[in-house]
């Protein structure tokens, strides 16, 4: 059987401790697995929600309250003084197993396992799932600080406030990059600091979901390997998919790194040194060079393969494009499709740019309206950043999505393609056109037939909502639904 | 691990095998005076307060034959373990089971860095183990239960 166990005590140097020792060691006594929470004076290492939710029960020694109490709700729980736990352990685990096999642990038996209703254990897929969806949990405050961020800017200072801050052309004007961050302010207004802040918080969003799933699956030790796998995934150009495979990587090389256990003389310097060290080159290594050559390889070859097709059917290239804008939300495939839009516009064509931006504004707008269509598909979380995937879906920001997209992408992936393949050909049947080469709404001076574009966006949304409700009733397996009751506490 | 100067937890000086005392405040008492002596405590009444107030909440004796006096107090230096051993007959630590021969003083400074916390974490757990315990009772003197619980704590 699983326990989780939470120790307290007033002074918290002594009993604390003793208590987790005695809990432990009586546990294991008795065939069960328990990992034990101190929150004593030497600070809490929180336990792991995974194993929180594979939990059979919960043991409390404490003699203050228990902090975030209600990540145990639902659980059957023994409640004791610190003392019960160190004098006592042995009986204290035994009721816990007592209690856990009479009222058989909660919903997640009967749906992960039906067969055997004694053992809560997370299913692959679930437990995939809860460690997505804690790397989520944590990037979301940067996707809604920086896209809102971004916006603004937009709003206050035009869509050219991108050009002005970071360099570029915008509307026949050449604008210098600004060199020295503290100058942003004097030299293009609050607008080019909304600019730079925002998107230096877009910029720790796949190192934060990287590393934050790497901590789900293997707890602190993770964050390191995951967050630099996650810079290393932005800086190949490999977007949100790459930081998911960093996060995966990451979180799977420690794991296997925990499971060393070396010489009394080495096992000090194993959690400061050899996990940390061996886990960053690991991990970076794989992302560097296995990862990373593949993809610009491929990005190579999808930009031969579109020029090619420059002179194909208009509404066909919309539409490819469009499932290219939609399918990794700013990754590599994504940018190859967005940089051909930019490209056309460079050389006269206006349409492409117009198409790109439709379907780059669509996988928000979509996620944003099944949120609110259903919102009982989606998690707390995801309703909350589905107010926001408003915003920065009417900002042509397609991050907005990634929180979605991460957390299910199986589901929300296809769903964005598709939206996006409708925008992009329907942009183009109606030969909507377009003079920048981002800004969203917030541009719509710039765009020639705008009704015809707006059409394109209101299509295309509608096909991403209406798909990813489909899929997500459709193909939404119980385990997936459990995970998301277990993942609301964190 | 740490970069901090680290002053080891106990000393020989640190502790009396032949701890008596009419109850516990008064056997914490003779404790709290060798922590004084090596200039851990600086205030003497002041840590014993602390300590006092910490037992008055609940009692620290464990079932087993253990007393554990601690605290947090502003009067000490630096984190720091008193070991006393008494007869057979023990001092009363308000243990279900009866008193206590095994006395722990720990004393941990009320700012005590995460660091000196974990210290005094592997302490606390290890006393729960039977066979630490065992060996403190047969320890032969002052400097071999030294060694005992420096060993114990080495990381």
């Amino acid at each position: 059987m699983k326990l989780v166990a939470v120790t307290s005590c007033p002074t918290g140097i002594a009993h604390t401790y003793m208590a987790a020792e005695a809990l432990e060691q009586a546990a294991i006594a008795a065939g069960h697995e328990i990992h034990v929470e101190t929150q004593g004076a030497a600070g809490a290492e929180a336990l792991n929600p995974v194993d929180i939710a594979e939990a059979d029960a919960v043991i409390f020694a404490a003699d203050v309250d228990v902090r975030d109490k209600e990540r145990f709700a639902g659980k059957p729980t023994v409640s004791g003084p610190v003392k019960r736990g160190i004098n006592n352990a042995a009986a204290m685990v035994e009721e816990a197993v007592a209690m856990a096999e009479a009222a058989p642990a909660p919903k997640i038996a009967a749906s992960v396992a039906p067969m055997t209703a004694a053992a809560p254990r997370l299913g692959p897929g679930a437990k995939l799932r809860l460690w997505l969806m804690t790397g989520v949990s944590y990037m979301l405050p940067f996707v809604a600080a920086g896209g809102i961020l971004i916006a603004l800017a937009f709003v206050i200072g035009g869509a050219e406030v991108n050009q002005k801050v970071y360099g570029g052309e915008f509307e026949g004007v050449t604008y210098e990059a600004i060199a020295n961050p503290t100058d942003i302010l004097t030299q293009a207004g609050i607008a080019g600091v909304l600019m730079y802040l925002g998107a230096t918080a877009f910029g720790m969003l796949v190192p934060i979901l990287a590393g934050y799933i790497a901590f789900g699956m293997a707890d602190r030790m993770g964050i390191a390997p995951g967050v630099v796998g996650g810079l290393v995934a932005v800086a190949i150009g490999a977007g949100f998919l790459g930081g998911l495979v960093a996060g995966l990587l990451a979180g799977a090389v420690v794991m296997a790194l925990k499971l060393i256990k070396p010489g009394q003389a080495l096992q000090g310097i194993m959690r400061i040194v050899v996990i940390p060290l061996v886990g960053v080159f690991v991990v970076g290594f794989i992302m560097l060079v296995v990862v990373g050559k593949p993809i610009a390889a491929a990005q190579d070859g999808m930009t031969d393969w579109l020029a090619g097709l420059s002179g194909a059917n208009a509404i066909l290239l919309g539409l490819l494009l469009g499932a290219m804008m939609g399918f990794d939300l700013g990754g590599p495939v994504n940018k190859v499709a967005y940089l051909f839009g930019v490209g056309a516009l460079a050389s006269g064509d206006l349409t492409i740019m117009a198409a790109v931006m439709a379907a780059g504004m669509v996988p928000p707008l979509g996620m944003a309206l099944a949120s609110v269509v259903r919102p009982k598909r989606f998690t707390p979380g995801e309703r909350q950043a589905g107010k926001a995937a408003w915003l920065l879906g009417a900002s042509f920001i397609t991050e907005g999505a990634i929180p979605f997209a991460a957390a299910d992408p199986l589901r929300v992936i296809p769903s964005t393609v598709i939206g996006g393949a409708v925008a992009g050909a329907v942009s183009m049947a109606f030969e909507a056109t377009l003079r920048a080469p981002h800004g969203g709404i917030w541009v719509i001076g710039l765009i020639g037939n705008w009704g015809g574009f707006l059409v394109a966006l209101l299509a295309g949304t509608a096909a991403t909502c209406i798909a990813v409700l489909a899929l997500k009733s459709v193909a939404r397996s119980e385990a997936a639904a459990e995970a998301d009751e277990h993942v609301l506490a964190i | 691990m740490s970069s901090e100067d680290t002053v080891d937890l106990i000393s020989a000086a640190l502790i009396d095998l032949d701890l008596t005392g009419a109850d516990r405040h008064e056997a914490t008492a003779k404790l709290a005076r060798l922590l004084a002596d090596a200039g851990r405590v600086t205030d003497v009444d002041g840590f014993l307060a602390d300590v006092r107030a910490r037992e008055e909440q609940m009692p620290t004796g464990i079932e087993g034959g253990i007393g554990i006096p601690h605290a947090r107090s502003a009067h000490v230096t630096a984190p720091s373990l008193a070991f006393g051993r008494a007869t057979k007959e023990g001092i009363d630590f308000g243990a279900a089971d009866g008193p206590a021969d095994l006395v722990f003083l720990i004393a941990a400074p009320e700012g005590g860095g995460s660091e000196h916390m974990t210290i005094l974490a592997k302490l606390a757990r290890k006393l729960v183990h039977q066979s630490f315990k065992d060996s403190l009772r047969g320890a032969p003197d002052a400097a071999a239960v030294s060694i005992l619980i420096t060993e114990a704590l080495r990381p």
